[in-house]
């Protein structure tokens, strides 16, 4: 469901990875017309580098909208880029990217 | 003198009566997070009695003019081993904002966090088995207007 846009960009051995995800991230507290928003957000997310996992974030409710992340990883271009999530509601979502 | 003692001891229990709605405010509010993820914020204020100061750098706001988007950076790329980097509001229902298990990547994480109101934040690393913090305090302007 979610869009993702993921930027892994090397520079001097070290890919400086952006990641933006669109997602709602409702925390379960918002009300809208006196009724409260079912909670949605993501929950867990890895980032691979070229099959191996570099980062694996645990992440809560008080994230931002629009998750917008940035990771430093040692590699060069053209190595691969993986991003994955999970969100409360059980749906995933993910995007591979070469990196430039 | 009755009537004031009776006067004193009824506020006293109202205050106490007001520290009881606060606190059973508390669940209701972490309840948007998982079990699980609790678990892990608990842990992490736990940690956060024991960690000294970091040498790493955090930045951060001085004045959010939007709670809803407050950017933050931490930049341990000088330190070795980082193996978790923790984004930790204080005056948040669930404290914790995420954590970031880091086995490869270095030691810089960037994100965008909510933040209810005014609060200290304190960005943890942990590297080589040592957990280290750097507090700076946020101020959210939920008007827009600074100040």
């Amino acid at each position: 469901m979610g869009k993702i846009k993921l930027k892994p960009k090397a520079r001097k051995g070290v890919i400086g990875v952006k990641c933006l995800v669109k997602h709602p991230m409702e925390t379960g507290l918002r009300k809208k017309k006196g009724k409260l928003v079912p909670a949605n957000h993501i929950v867990h997310m890895v980032l691979k580098h070229n099959g191996n996992v570099v980062v694996d974030a645990d992440i809560g409710s008080s994230v931002s909208k629009n998750p917008y992340f940035k990771f430093n990883v040692p590699g060069a271009k053209g190595d691969t880029i993986e991003l994955a999530y999970k969100d409360s509601k059980g749906k995933s979502g993910s995007a591979t990217a070469k990196s430039k | 003198m009755k009537r004031r003692l009776f006067l004193k001891s009824a506020m006293a229990g109202s205050a106490v009566a007001t520290a009881v709605g606060a606190g059973l405010l508390t669940p209701t509010m972490t309840f948007a997070n998982s079990a699980d993820f609790k678990t892990k914020s608990d842990a992490a204020s736990a940690a956060l009695a024991g960690a000294g100061a970091g040498s790493f750098k955090f930045k951060a706001p001085k004045i959010a003019e939007n709670g809803a988007v407050v950017p933050m950076t931490v930049d341990a790329s000088k330190m070795e081993g980082v193996t978790n980097v923790s984004f930790y509001v204080k005056n948040n229902g669930t404290p914790l904002a995420a954590s970031f298990e880091l086995s490869g990547a270095q030691g810089y994480v960037s994100t965008r966090v909510k933040m209810g109101k005014t609060s200290p934040v304190i960005a943890m690393v942990t590297a080589g088995g040592a957990t280290t913090q750097v507090t700076k305090e946020v101020k959210v302007t939920i008007g827009g207007c600074g100040g």
